[in-house]
């Protein structure tokens, strides 16, 4: 024990004349999360419509303001041509375009079926999907109000959607966690990656050979103090996301304690691992990339949806930390959920950062020997 | 030039000397593209629902069959009372709770409207509202079904209630089955090609720095432009090996529309690539050991570009504020033109305002790593 305080000395000494790497590691996940907190998020407003009102009666104009005052769509502009709205699609500069054909106002006047066509860009789906409801349900009010009188037969069914734990369905409920995640993510990765190799790079990893101490030690002294730095800015940013971002605590402050810990010793086993893999710190940067930054981002349900990938994929998603850390975070701040309903996440991160730091010092055991 | 030759091969022996490195740089992008090609979806599939049957009922059962067989959702399991969802959707278990009142099949065959109650998690809001879009339609079209079934062939016959009215034609350009691979595949081409270069490129210099072999590369006749150009070009050999590689994979694996021309893209990606070379260098003259470079890149330009450059998140969708932010951010400009030239079919005609903007940043940050690295050492 006083063997890994030393480690530990040692290794806060050398992170306090690092100034700029432990300023960026305390502060910059902070403005981080103030940054993409604010700037991402899923709710689809202000698309940009293009219109073609080739008939130009009170009827069609109604149809447009419908459109534009609706506080999806912005009015990018008037269009006269195909052309003119193929342009404007393929250079984003709209994102739909609506047409009004001639003779629309004397279709609707005189009870006949009149078309409308919407052109929308499809190629992110995601945005698309929503300007496919907006528009449907626009045009389903401008009927009602144009061709009033529709016998509707009431439904034998009906739906009563309820939105719990997040009623106003804002998106930044759902992203701050996984930006919580993320940050906390590569700053403990990236404050441990290199350590070991840079000794072998500088060949003073001949000290850490000869150093009368055990591998398992040595471990646990060079994880602490990250661990500390890790803790304080995570409690920043999970307190400045709570203050700028409205994100609620409905649970247990413990809990939560907990699935952070065991988070950030799993993420910090893991730089520790890389770095004794890896030969060369070049080669360690790319592996903290590939096994912990993207993964993170993509496998974890941070932004895509893990039950829509393949099955294959889904496998894999049990090896990424950031899934269970997720789960667990989500449930603790917005759900209330309790520690119990949270064993099974919890328990995937316990053997988690256990696999990783064991199989950090067997590793570097090996380097030792 | 003979001199530049020697440097190149010198890089690639270095190179070569690494062979971990070089199955990162070659088969990385390849298992990178793959797994992200297959994650990165927005789309929403097989959302997990749990159903409250108060009836438990033929008709009840019937309708929860309509959801069975929706590809949209899975049933993960039948309880009998509300208070049973809340465990469920605790754990993220489901995502979804469909509650059918005591008395529903009695209402449905007697003609009585019933209110179904739909309990949906907001906490991941883009694919909730998705969901309750889906399970909408798969209840609507079943009362449709019911409604027909009840007024019988006769008043079916009759006329359908519409006729007059607006009737909205819809079309969708460019995805029309909106697959949400289309539109992240050609990002992750841009995303690969960035994270191999500009870290590589960014360490190579610094890491000469810190053994002190970049002494002995200053003292040799080589003029700085060789030096800087030997350094980068290997890196952009093999950027330019993990286009065709990763182009390849986006067409004839996941069968992602090549609409434009390939000779534009790989142009357009050669340009992109000297802007992350430059990136890579530049960041190397700012910093003194391979840790600083490391965490200089990852902190403030590969997250940015993650995620400011509409990869993933909508510019357009970003507050006012932001949106200015990302016209410094390279990849916005790259991706532009490669969706543009996969998904649209576009050519230089539309894109050269994006390629002169990316070509720009590519020779103001080479020039500023340039003159910085006069002032020391390089």
């Amino acid at each position: 024990m006083t063997k890994a305080l030393a480690v530990y000395r040692k290794e806060l000494r050398q992170i306090a004349r690092d100034r700029r790497t432990l300023l960026i590691l305390v502060f910059v996940p902070a403005f981080f999360l103030l940054l993409y907190g604010y700037a991402l998020n899923f709710d689809i407003r202000h698309v940009l419509l293009a219109v073609q009102d080739r008939d130009g009666t009170p009827e069609s104009r109604t149809v447009v303001a419908a459109f534009v005052n609706s506080g999806y769509f912005d009015f990018a502009g008037a269009v006269y041509t195909p052309a003119d709205a193929e342009r404007l699609l393929d250079l984003n500069d709209a994102r739909a375009v609506l047409v009004v054909p001639e003779g629309f106002g004397r279709d609707i006047r005189t009870g006949r079926t009149a078309p409308v066509q919407v052109i929308i860009s499809g190629d992110n789906a995601n945005t698309a999907t929503a300007v496919l409801g907006y528009a449907g349900s626009i045009l389903r009010t401008v009927n009602e109000q144009l061709a009033p009188g529709m016998a509707e037969v009431e439904a034998p069914l009906s739906v009563e959607p309820r939105i719990w734990y997040n009623p106003e369905l804002r998106s930044s409920l759902f992203l701050v966690p996984g930006l919580i995640a993320y940050i906390a993510m590569i700053t403990a990765v990236a404050s441990t990656a290199l350590s070991i190799v840079r000794e072998k790079e500088n060949g003073t990893i001949e000290q850490i050979r000869m150093a009368p101490i055990d591998t398992f030690s040595f471990v646990i002294g060079k994880t602490i103090p990250y661990f500390i730095i890790a803790l304080a800015s995570a409690a920043l940013i999970i307190g400045a996301s709570m203050l700028l971002f409205g994100l609620p605590m409905r649970g247990n402050w413990i809990a939560l304690l907990v699935a952070m810990s065991l988070f950030l010793i799993g993420a910090l086993a893991t730089g520790l691992l890389i770095s004794t893999v890896a030969d060369t710190q070049q080669l360690a940067f790319q592996m903290a990339l590939l096994i912990s930054f993207l993964p993170t981002i993509m496998l974890s349900g941070f932004i895509f949806p893990i039950n829509s990938m393949p099955s294959a994929l889904q496998l894999i998603t049990h090896l990424v930390p950031a899934r269970y850390f997720l789960v667990a975070l989500r449930g603790i701040v917005l759900k209330g959920t309790t520690l119990q309903n949270l064993l099974p996440q919890l328990a995937a991160l316990s053997i988690y950062a256990a696999a990783m730091l064991g199989l950090a010092s067997v590793r570097l055991a090996r380097e030792r020997s | 030039m003979q001199r530049l030759r020697f440097l190149v091969w010198k890089e690639f022996l270095e190179l070569r000397k690494d062979p971990k490195l070089f199955g990162v740089v070659i088969v990385a992008p390849i298992v990178q593209l793959t797994m992200l090609g297959y994650a990165a979806t927005t789309d929403v599939r097989d959302v997990p629902v749990v159903v409250v049957d108060g009836d438990r009922s033929p008709s009840s059962r019937e309708l929860i069959a309509r959801f069975e067989g929706s590809r949209n959702f899975t049933i993960v399991d039948v309880v009998s009372t509300t208070r049973d969802v809340e465990p469920f959707l605790e754990s993220g278990d489901a995502w979804l709770a469909l509650s059918i009142p005591v008395g529903y099949g009695a209402d449905v065959s007697r003609g009585t409207p019933v209110r179904l109650q739909l309990i949906a998690d907001g906490s991941d809001s883009n694919s909730t509202t998705v969901a309750l879009g889906y399970a909408t339609n798969v209840i609507g079209g079943y009362a449709q079904e019911l409604l027909q079934a009840r007024v019988g062939a006769a008043a079916a016959r009759e006329g359908s209630p519409q006729g007059a009215g607006i009737e909205p034609r819809i079309r969708i350009w460019f995805n029309p089955q909106l697959e949400s691979r289309h539109f992240m595949i050609p990002g992750v081409l841009a995303l690969v090609l960035l994270v191999v270069t500009a870290n590589l490129a960014s360490m190579a210099i610094v890491r000469e720095k810190e053994l002190g072999t970049l002494e002995q590369l200053n003292v040799t006749p080589l003029r700085r432009w060789e030096l800087i150009v030997g350094k980068l070009l290997p890196y952009g050999a093999i950027a330019m090996v993990d286009v065709v590689l990763v182009v390849a994979v986006a067409v004839f694996w996941f069968e992602v529309p090549l609409r434009g021309s390939f000779a534009l893209l790989l142009a357009m990606s050669l340009v992109y690539v000297m802007c992350t070379l430059a990136l890579g260098l530049f960041i190397s003259t700012i910093s003194e050991t391979q840790q600083q470079a490391m965490m200089t890149a990852t902190f403030f330009f590969l997250t940015p570009m993650i995620y400011l450059s509409g990869f993933i998140f909508p510019i357009e969708n970003m507050p006012a504020v932001i949106q200015p932010v990302t016209y410094l951010i390279p990849l916005r400009y790259f991706l532009i033109i490669v969706r543009g030239i996969f998904l649209k079919g576009i050519g230089l005609d539309l894109l050269w305002p994006q390629a002169a903007a990316m070509a720009t940043w590519g020779f103001v940050v080479l020039a500023l790593a340039v003159s910085r690295s006069r002032k020391r050492a390089v």
